[in-house]
């Protein structure tokens, strides 16, 4: 047998990019695990809770990028109560003790305290990048604190956190010395932050391609950004509105006129319809769009600007947009691959603004599209048939209707032959999320087609045990199930144990599990932390000893190497 | 930080699992449930209680395949956060839930709930029905306090939502919410569902005023208001001009008669940064897009007058 000198090792280990790749080929033999142990620069974690930090510090040990992902997906949508875990702080204090040297953090819906923040600043000579995606926790305090101290800092990112605003100085703590940022993105503080410091900062970094303003940044502060930064390559533009005086759009056309390399544009909060016009210039050579919190912008101007974005690969946007708006996108952006349509009344309800006309529109107009997330009011599975033919390629549908068990509105009938035929034709189909009315069959066409099925969510579906089974058996690839409000019990849970230990997690919620099958489950696979989360009320009597055909409303299950956690609060129970 | 608050509410909570009836009464989560809830039933969503009988048929629930056990066992539980922030009840609230607004159930179909619902039909007024409704609510469950309401924006009580769907993002769901916490007011009409302060400028005047236009009912009792607030710049034309009787809701506006005896205007700018005069659409309609007003005078406002007048005639 050939026998390579580990540098030569280590070095064909380097094309290797996914984290997946890079564990399997640590598992040939003791020899490449050693290699690649060695070598291993960048590190995920795709469940806190599934190892302890140091247990993965000392494997990796040169690690210079961690990504840790905390609450489960569900908790993005209040189904996970607000103290049940994700702390980030264990995971920055055993990186201070042994990964000095790291370099980049990416979050992902964790709990990160202030005091976490000042330790990362000040604990890690290197740190380039902080990435926070849906966190909460923390204050402009900390902002502050990463500010003053990360000496070098390239990239401050928040996305979609929440951020207690203490004052609007933490952006003025940037040092005047700080001239290395290169990406920076406060689009969710909703407060105000100095302006002033901001221009300055802004005209310092020269090597700033990513900025994302926040909704307080008016259009006048825009302009002077803009002229400071005539390189960015991605802009948020915060509010977009000003008081309406012509010289200001003619200051924004000229500054957007001036932006050659704009590719991703974001914002617009309460953008203004005349503003927009500014934008056109820049429009045809876009590649990302996210109009998606804007819901000032109307059809008509939408339809507008769309035109002339025909490099557009990724659109995010309101259903306001309507099947009209779709169909537009659908003529003139023919590189499309990602669309998202959220609703424009969060509350789910009005008047239906998207329905299956527009997504067949898409569908035959962009062939190159990939990812999906529909939120609309109706589907028909002659709809989704012709758009499982027209775009094979799905790796990521998310279909929501909002109405949760609607039936297909012409036939009446459930839409399992719809999703079957999204299942049969996307073979990559990596994450599907399901909505209207299912029975098992659609579950039955998941188990038999969607074999690189990665995520599946369910919600309201199914008719009995058998649609789980279905799934549990059939999916080889899954590695999270999540499911709420529907009818699978213990039967369902108990008949597939080993398949959780070769999945991250699975979520049930509002379903038939009861208590007895989690304990079930607990004792057959002790791999497994089977959380059961119990919210009651202080003078419920049953809280204290609940029998086990007691139904559980809420269960978490993953793997894990550490036995239960040891931050559980009170009302989650490990068993 | 302060939880988001969303309410889990009468709904899908109760309606779509069929557990077993027993497990159904066993599981009395949150205590003191009036009778009613632990009743076991079987049936149809929507069903069960008689005063949402008139909800049935805007329900798409009518078509699930199996009937569904209603009952009590999915308490009401606020599910965010254990520390079990106020609850909407199964204390006794549902009724005055229902009997409030009519609870509707998922309502997607604003078509449908239009004749039932009519302030909760519009997604325009959505908001202000929630916010009246949750006010209903909070004294219903005799609990006060949502911790930072305004800034997480307040799940619409009125709706009857359930927890976590749709499957909105909370960041997304506040953002879309809340009005930015702006030193200028800008008047975009989204300041919230409980006053709806729009400038008004008047040319000529030293300086603006702010009307809030959510305290009338029509443009009758509007054009008084602002007749009274700019009375003191319009010395000597309001008096004599009055053309009685000249169209329904502008006849005996006392602006309006300023308007078509002199000079002026009553013009407002709206959504999509259009100007417009005012008195063309309906009130509600009015309001809703209506993002400051102006009181023109001078050549400006000549061509304008007049053809309100002209309107005004016709409906007579």
């Amino acid at each position: 047998m050939t026998y390579f000198p580990d540098e030569v090792v280590e070095h064909i280990f380097d094309f290797l990019s996914s984290h997946r790749d890079r564990n399997n080929v640590s598992t040939v033999c003791k020899a490449w695990y050693l290699v690649e142990q060695l070598s291993r620069l960048r590190v995920f974690v795709g469940n806190c809770y599934a190892v302890r930090p140091e247990r993965v510090m000392a494997r990796f040990p040169g690690m210079k990028c961690l990504t840790v992902k905390g609450k489960p997906h569900f908790a993005d949508f209040n189904l996970v109560p607000h103290d049940w875990g994700g702390d980030a702080l264990p995971w920055i204090e055993t990186a201070a003790r042994c990964c000095p040297g790291l370099e980049e953090l990416r979050l992902k819906r964790m709990v990160v305290s202030d005091e976490s923040l000042e330790l990362l600043a000040r604990a890690f000579p290197n740190f380039k990048s902080l990435v926070l995606i849906s966190c909460e926790g923390f204050s402009t305090d900390g902002l502050a604190e990463i500010a003053t101290h990360c000496r070098g800092l390239r990239e401050l990112d928040l996305q979609e956190n929440e951020v207690e605003d203490h004052g609007r100085q933490w952006l003025s703590c940037f040092p005047d010395s700080c001239t290395s940022l290169v990406s920076l993105n406060f689009a969710c503080l909703k407060g105000e932050v100095n302006t002033s410091a901001l221009e300055r900062l802004v005209a310092r970094c020269q090597n700033l391609r990513c900025l994302k303003l926040n909704r307080a940044i008016s259009i006048e502060s825009l302009i002077k950004i803009l002229a400071r930064a005539p390189n960015l390559v991605e802009l948020g533009t915060g509010s977009f509105t000003a008081d309406h005086r012509t010289e200001a759009y003619q200051n924004l056309l000229n500054a957007f006129y001036k932006c050659n390399s704009i590719r991703n544009l974001s914002g617009f909060w309460d953008a203004a319809p005349r503003y927009l016009q500014a934008i056109y210039s820049i429009c045809s050579s876009l590649t990302v769009l996210n109009l998606s919190y804007a819901p000032a912008i109307q059809v008509n101007d939408l339809i507008k600007m769309i035109r002339h974005c025909f490099k557009l690969q990724k659109l995010w946007v309101l259903d306001s947009i309507g099947d009209k708006g779709l169909a537009a996108v659908a003529c003139a952006c023919k590189e499309l691959q990602e669309l998202r349509v959220f609703p424009s009344d969060v509350y789910g309800t009005g008047i239906a603004a998207v329905t299956e006309e527009g997504l067949v529109a898409i569908s035959s107009g962009c062939p190159k599209l990939n990812s999906l997330l529909y939120f609309c009011h109706q589907m028909t599975n002659a709809a989704l048939i012709t758009v499982a033919k027209n775009c094979p390629h799905f790796t990521r549908f998310r279909l929501c209707i909002l109405d949760p068990v609607k039936p297909d509105p012409i036939s009446n009938e459930p839409l399992d032959e719809g999703f079957g035929a999204i299942v049969k034709s996307c073979k990559d189909l990596k994450r599907l999320s399901l909505s209207g009315l299912l029975t098992d069959k659609v579950f039955l066409y998941i188990g038999m087609y969607a074999s690189r099925l990665e995520m599946l969510s369910i919600a309201f579906a199914g008719e009995s045990d058998k649609g789980m089974v279905y799934v549990l058996n059939g999916c080889k690839n899954l590695k999270k199930l999540e499911i709420r409000d529907s009818p699978f019990g213990d039967a369902a849970l108990l008949e597939n144990v080993g398949k959780y230990e070769t999945m991250r997690s699975l979520w049930m919620s509002s379903c038939d599990v009861t208590q007895g099958g989690c304990k079930a489950l607990a004792a057959k696979m002790p791999r497994l932390n089977v959380e059961v989360i119990n919210e009651r009320e202080e003078s419920d009597e049953m809280v204290e000893n609940p029998s086990d055909m007691h139904r559980v409303e809420k269960m978490y299950v993953y793997r894990t190497l550490t036995g239960p956690r040891d931050d559980a609060p009170d009302f989650v129970w490990t068993f | 930080m302060s939880p988001p608050l969303e309410h889990d509410y009468i709904g899908l909570s109760e309606l779509h699992s069929p557990a077993a009836v027993a497990v159904a009464v066993g599981a009395a989560e949150d205590g003191a449930l009036n009778l009613k809830e632990t009743e076991l039933r079987l049936g149809l969503p929507g069903s069960e209680l008689p005063d949402r009988n008139d909800l049935v048929g805007s329900l798409s629930l009518g078509l699930l395949p199996k009937p569904l056990v209603s009952g009590a066992k999915r308490g009401f539980s606020d599910a965010i956060d254990g520390a079990g922030k106020w609850r909407l009840a199964a204390v006794g609230g549902r009724s005055e839930v229902d009997a409030g607004k009519g609870g509707a159930l998922f309502s997607p179909k604003g078509e449908n709930c239009d004749g039932q619902l009519p302030a909760l039909g519009n997604a325009g007024k959505g908001k202000d029905a929630v916010a009246k409704a949750t006010e209903h609510e909070r004294k219903a469950a005799g609990q006060v306090g949502i911790a930072n309401g305004n800034e997480r924006g307040v799940a619409p009580a009125a709706k009857a939502q359930v927890v976590g769907w749709p499957p909105i993002r909370n960041y997304r769901k506040n953002s879309m919410a809340t009005n930015p916490p702006k030193n200028k007011e800008d008047a975009d009409g989204k300041q919230g569902s409980a006053c709806l302060y729009v400038k008004v400028s008047m040319d000529g005047a030293p300086y603006l005023r702010k009307v809030d236009l959510k305290m009338y009912k029509n443009y009758k009792e509007f054009s008084l208001a602002l007749e009274e607030m700019f009375s003191g710049f319009t010395i000597g034309q309001c008096d004599s001009h009055g053309i009685p009787g000249l169209c329904d809701g502008l006849a005996d506006s006392k602006l309006t008669d300023l308007l078509s005896g002199s000079e002026y205007a009553l013009t407002y700018e709206d959504k999509d940064g259009d100007w417009m005069l005012v008195g063309d659409v309906p009130w509600e309609m009015f309001t809703d897009s209506c993002r400051r007003l102006r009181i023109m005078k001078g050549s400006d406002a000549i061509g304008l007058a007049p053809r309100a007048m002209e309107k005004c005639k016709n409906h007579n």
